[in-house]
């Protein structure tokens, strides 16, 4: 109970403080429509101190960029696992199993699903495709050094289950050859994963004769084969395979499916959304990165506003007797303080622009990491969406804000007399 | 230092700016520490791995198993002093959540081989006579509260299914405080009595040790060779070796870090170049008037310089004072998520050197100015 109370008292308080932050803000930029100190005194007065400003600009513009930054890697390595999904695909594993690697489906039991309600179906019978992974150790190509690749055993008709990707070269792995598919990440990420390359691997040599691209999702760094073929080679059981993933009718045709699977006694087996299994293999790692991006983040801005405010302050004391002379000749402290608090935003919009625009470049950038649920590398790329650059900005201003508001009312607060007397 | 009361008395003229200036500096070396700690949490395996152990996989796949028959194959190659082998395990413990890696192990073997994680006798001779024993790290069981005796429910999906029952017999240790102690060790006995018939006789991966470390790698190839052409190949790599690939695996977090080292760094320059630059701008007529009464160019550069040295300096042990106090309370929130933070002598060290750096650099460039300043110009303003 009382940590309740305590927990609800600052949560109290920092609402409070972001509404009075965001009032400072909306002030500051209404300065000068609802202020009579010219915004031209504002301008003159940032080219006069030009080095302090370039110093409080560039100090806001570091931290929001490394704001940014790490927000777009969480931001990126989530949009590959959600692009991974199709929401008409639906993925059935053993129950209780938290990723695919843990799965376990015996042919048996693909039968029965094959069956059920709700699966789309071509000439050639249902869109099913049995699968099994393995992780199989490829040479990178920046290091030399082996990392971990996804190798997904699928069926021939994999790509009218996973629509979204195409082949980009090459042709379809026939089945029953030693014949790869290689994702159009592995290919640029791992030697001798090559369009035409022959590789060897569990004792086998395989020839790789497509390419494929899965539009940014994850299988784009996967390599695919025959299911059949890489069961034998991997020394595991013929008939049992690790999940299975189908292609609904319609979206709308997944529970049907759901049902009628789970009612089923003979089956064991969790059904979900593709779409709902890759957004949640995403959540370890994006969680990490955020918590600590945001760490990071919030240190350095303690460090910016600190810069922000040396700044201020010696604007105020190096004006002093212009201060002085404003509110001699009739300009009101609380247009005073309005006025500081415009250049202080201004000083930290332009900081913010500045850091956004420093890290755009970085957008689209793929890296790798390892994938805690698979234990195998994955590439993705940095996003910048438009609303990461708004927060980026917001954030400056919330520095400039933070930054400003104490020099102003020092500002307006300093005896008119006294500085005049410095005269 | 005879002039020490005047830099003191010219560091507390502008109070406010003098907080804000050694915050900035606390902050900024605050930032280093704590990046200093996760890029080492990251390369962790790296820098404690044994340079006298060896780790063999299968060479297919890591997630491949090798055969337990394979042991006595290995014990006989020479060169080799002990082994053992671990199975990894997957469970999860009431929730995805808290993951934590479980590791089937050697009761016999595993002490020869990992003598720097150490258990109290008594705790290991329950661990040996408990068919359903476990032992587990200190991190972990602080991270669950759990203690001595607990009964600790484990679900496994890779074998079999079902929930396996362990009692805590015993907590480990590390020697060195980067070793990791979050790991949940149980016996090999019992795993092989539940598991499916098709999984038993059939373990993870070997680690062994080597009686020299010269011998590491001609017998890394002895071994490699033994099962080659056999239905289950091997791969042996040093165990640094092994733990370098695992940690190169996270993709260029080191990079990173050091990025956002670099600009947390040249940021922390310009905020107090730009203070020092003010701090002298102001006093452009004292400085002439002490040149004018017979100070040297040099002691004028140096009391521009000794101020900002003192800044780096106070602003510097702030900073890192504040990490060695709030780090552990950090490492505590992102328990789970990452392997323990540590803060190592060697961070703190690069710190200071850091901060003294930045407030030679900062003091350098003001301090010149001043020392090249013509008194007659200077005075004319007073």
């Amino acid at each position: 109970m009382v940590p309740k109370i305590i927990g609800g008292f600052f949560v109290t308080l920092l609402a409070i403080a972001a509404l009075l932050i965001l009032l400072g803000i909306v002030l500051g930029l209404l300065a000068p429509f609802i202020g009579n100190v010219p915004v031209s005194y504002n301008f003159r007065s940032i080219r006069a101190r030009w080095t302090s400003t370039i110093v409080a600009v560039l100090g806001i513009a570091g931290t929001v960029g490394v704001f940014v930054a790490m927000l777009s890697l969480a931001n990126g390595f989530k949009a590959t696992l959600v692009a991974s999904g199709s929401p008409g695909n639906a993925l059935v594993m053993r129950a209780g199993s938290s990723s695919e690697m843990m799965g376990g489906i015996t042919l048996d039991s693909v039968k029965l699903v094959q069956d059920a309600p709700g699966i789309a179906r071509d000439v050639e019978g249902p869109l099913v495709t049995q699968e099994v992974v393995g992780v199989i150790p490829f040479p990178l190509i920046t290091t030399g050094t082996d990392a971990n690749v996804q190798v997904r055993g699928v069926s021939p008709n994999v790509l009218r289950i996973r629509t979204f990707a195409k082949i980009a070269q090459g042709r379809m792995f026939q089945p029953g050859l030693y014949e790869l598919l290689v994702g159009k990440n592995a290919t640029k990420t791992y030697a001798g994963l090559k369009f035409g390359d022959t590789v060897n691997f569990s004792g086998s040599t395989w020839k790789v004769v497509g390419i494929f691209d899965a539009g940014g999702s994850s299988f784009d760094s996967e390599v695919w084969c025959d299911s059949k073929l890489l069961n034998e080679v991997l020394k595991r059981p013929d008939n049992i395979f690790q999940s299975v993933t189908v292609h609904l009718t319609s979206p709308a045709a997944f529970q049907q499916l759901k049902d009628s699977l789970v009612a089923n006694p003979q089956l064991n087996v969790d059904v979900m959304r593709e779409i709902d299994y890759y957004a949640k293999q995403s959540t370890a790692m994006t969680t990490l990165i955020t918590v600590l991006g945001g760490l990071v983040a919030a240190i350095m801005a303690v460090g910016a506003v600190f810069g922000a405010l040396n700044t201020m302050y010696s604007a105020v004391s190096e004006r002093g007797r212009e201060i002085a002379t404003m509110r001699a000749v009739g300009f009101s402290s609380w247009n005073v303080i309005l006025s500081f608090l415009f250049e202080a935003l201004l000083i930290s919009f332009a900081g913010g622009i500045l850091g956004c625009l420093a890290v755009l470049p970085i957008n689209g950038l793929t890296t790798n990491t390892m994938n805690f649920q698979t234990f195998s590398n994955l590439a993705f790329a940095f996003k910048i969406t438009f609303s990461l650059l708004l927060m980026g900005v917001l954030f400056a201003l919330v520095m400039g804000i933070l930054g400003g508001v104490f020099p102003a009312i020092r500002a307006a607060r300093r005896p008119v007399a006294q500085a005049l007397r410095d005269l | 230092m005879k002039y020490s009361r005047l830099i003191f008395a010219n560091l507390f003229r502008k109070k406010i700016r003098l907080l804000l200036t050694l915050g900035s500096f606390a902050v900024a070396l605050f930032l280093f520490a704590f990046l200093g700690v996760i890029r080492d949490s990251f390369a962790r395996g790296a820098d404690v791995a044994g340079a006298d152990r060896l780790v063999v996989i299968n060479r297919t796949s890591i997630i491949n198993p090798i055969p337990l028959a394979d042991r006595d194959k290995i014990l006989r190659i020479p060169g080799v002093a002990s082994i053992t082998h671990d199975n990894w395990f997957g469970g999860t413990y009431i929730d995805e959540k808290n993951f934590f890696p479980q590791f089937v192990i050697d009761p016999e073997n595993q002490r020869q081989v990992f003598p720097e994680l150490i258990v109290p006798e008594d705790q290991w001779k329950n661990f040996v006579a408990d068919r359903q024993g476990a032992i587990v790290g200190a991190d972990l069981v602080k991270r669950f509260g759990w203690k001595i005796g607990d009964r600790v429910p484990i679900k496994t999906t890779l074998y079999g299914g079902g929930s396996w029952e362990f009692n805590i017999d015993g907590i480990y240790h590390g020697k060195n405080p980067k070793d990791d102690q979050t790991q949940f060790w149980f016996q090999w006995d019992y795993f092989e009595e539940k598991v499916p018939e098709r999984v038993k006789g059939q373990v993870g991966w070997y680690t062994l040790r080597v009686k020299s470390v010269d011998d590491a790698v001609p017998v890394a190839k002895a071994i490699d060779a033994e099962f080659a052409n056999s239905p289950f190949e091997t791969r042996t790599q040093t165990e640094s070796a092994f733990a370098a690939n695992w940690v190169k695996q996270f993709g260029n977090i080191s990079f990173l870090i050091l990025a956002i080292g670099t600009v947390v760094f040249f940021t922390l320059l310009l905020v107090t170049g730009n203070t020092m630059a003010i701090a002298v701008r102001e006093r452009t007529a004292e400085l002439a008037v002490l040149k004018a009464i017979g100070f040297s160019d040099l002691s004028v550069l140096f009391f521009v310089l000794a101020e900002s040295l003192v800044i780096a300096i106070i602003g510097g042990f702030m900073g890192l004072g504040l990490a060695i106090l709030a780090i552990p309370y950090l490492a505590d929130a992102l328990n789970g998520r990452l392997p323990a933070l540590v803060l190592t002598p060697e961070v703190l060290v690069l710190g200071l050197l850091t901060a003294l750096l930045v407030g030679v650099i900062s003091g350098l460039l003001p301090g010149i100015g001043a020392m090249h300043m013509r008194v007659v110009n200077a005075l004319r303003r007073v």
